[in-house]
């Protein structure tokens, strides 16, 4: 394939880098502009994994640290598809989550919240997407903490989603929020986003087809990663 | 034609750490851990130490940043197919680096990279590529790490920095001690002397 350019990230789609409600970010955004770049090699390119680098129990956060039985909490799958801009699939990808447990407790030293750890429950899971850029994971459905910004703010439940995409200028981190949840209009931090149904692309769908009967409720969260274009740079690059 | 949206972005939140880099924050899940080596053993080139520092608007460091590398090798190769000139086994040219916890401090061991193509049959001068994300961050930050030993005058994104004073946040300071060579790089997230941020 020769290198084409992703399309401009659209910024007004993401939150600023500065948000005034929650707090934490006044002091780390950026004030000045950022320096928009063309992609080079340097943006286009970026890491390659393989099934090599996880273990096929990597997405399965109901045994990847069960030492005594399984974890306490709702039984969920998160699955759906990683899709371009062009709703293309974005195939054999990392996918990494991570989150706290059901009783809102993260495994974390830093974490001090009341509720407790859960011996048989880590918290984080990884899986490569297929070809059709598909990915799976189970795992607890994640409790609703609180944390300090104001002095009586709770996070809504929700997991944490680094995606790579095949290029640096794809590489994405976000939050999957649950279909129905009354604290995610009351969240300083997914109310950075600033557009409703930028917010909504966040919110995991019941999916009761999925759903395992008496086994396991299933919620569908696709995600979207840059698209490119398919015309080529103006120029060959120097070496291709 | 109808194109979707991408997914918007949110903070990496104060427990990035235990989802992707676990181990080094103490917490063993995973078999293995990945990005703990950017060139892997077979790379040619300088083997160098990188370490710094990421502050605040304050001036205080932040204690919980998270930063990948992304780079090329010695010859200015990336590990990827759409370069395709091939590198070093075992090179993946990425990594992932949690600071300490106590002092703000990271630093991670690779090889100096070579120049990569630019646009328009230009050449970049080596550098790392550095993506950050923290509590409070809610896009993450991209930027690039330069070498003060290199000749980075005619590099078409330091370049591009209109205010000419500021293409030196992009510059790590080279020294040489027991512990072989080492690069400083600080990051300013906001502030008088804020590091340039990139759009890539
Ligand atoms: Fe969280």
């Amino acid at each position: 394939m020769k290198p084409a350019e992703y399309y401009m990230r659209d910024r007004l789609h993401h939150p600023p880098a500065k948000s005034e409600n929650y707090k934490t970010s006044v002091t780390r955004s950026p004030q000045y502009a950022l320096l928009s770049l063309e992609n080079s090699l340097s943006e286009i390119t970026g890491p390659v994994f393989s099934h090599s680098d996880i273990d096929p129990l990597d997405n399965d956060l109901l045994k990847n640290y069960s030492h005594s039985g399984d974890p306490i909490g709702e039984r969920i799958i998160v699955h759906g598809r990683v899709l371009d801009e062009n709703a293309r699939p974005v195939p054999n990808t990392l996918v990494e989550i991570w989150q706290a447990n059901a009783g809102g407790r993260y495994r974390h030293k830093k974490d001090t919240y009341l509720a407790p750890i859960d011996p048989n429950f880590g918290g984080c899971g990884r899986t490569m997407t297929d070809q059709d850029g598909y990915y799976y994971f189970r795992t607890v459905k994640p409790g609703a903490y609180p944390w300090r910004n104001w002095v009586n703010n709770w996070r809504p439940a929700h997991i944490h989603f680094s995606i790579f995409g095949a290029a640096f200028a794809q590489r994405l981190i976000t939050q999957l929020y649950f279909e129905g949840d009354p604290l995610i209009t009351k969240c300083p931090i997914v109310q950075t986003v600033p557009d409703a149904d930028a917010i909504d692309q966040l919110v995991a769908k019941l999916d009761m087809n999925a759903s395992v009967p008496l086994d396991s409720i299933a919620y569908r969260f696709d995600i979207v990663l840059r698209g490119r274009r398919s015309t080529l740079f103006e120029n060959r690059l120097e070496g291709n | 034609m109808k194109y979707l949206k991408e997914t918007p972005s949110q903070t990496a939140g104060p427990y990035v750490h235990i989802g992707l880099a676990p181990r080094a924050a103490g917490f063993d899940i995973f078999k293995q851990e990945l990005g703990w080596d950017i060139a892997g053993p077979n790379a040619k080139g300088e083997r160098i130490r990188v370490e710094g520092c990421v502050y605040d608007g304050t001036g205080a460091p932040i204690k919980d940043v998270l930063i990948e590398a992304w780079q090329a090798n010695a010859d200015g190769h990336y590990a990827h197919p759409e370069d395709g000139r091939g590198v070093e086994d075992g090179f993946r040219g990425w990594g992932r680096v949690i600071t300490d916890f106590d002092t703000g401090l990271w630093g991670f061991d690779t090889i100096k990279p070579g120049a990569t193509p630019g646009r328009n049959g230009t050449t970049q001068a080596p550098h790392i590529n550095l993506w950050i994300v923290a509590r409070g961050i809610n896009l993450g930050l991209n930027t690039r790490m330069y070498f003060d030993d290199c000749d980075n005058s005619d590099d078409p994104v330091l370049n591009l920095i209109e205010q000419a004073h500021r293409r030196q946040t992009l510059i790590a300071t080279r020294s040489e001690g027991d512990k072989g060579v080492t690069y400083r790089f600080d990051i300013r997230i906001q502030g008088q002397d804020e590091t340039v941020f990139l759009d890539i």
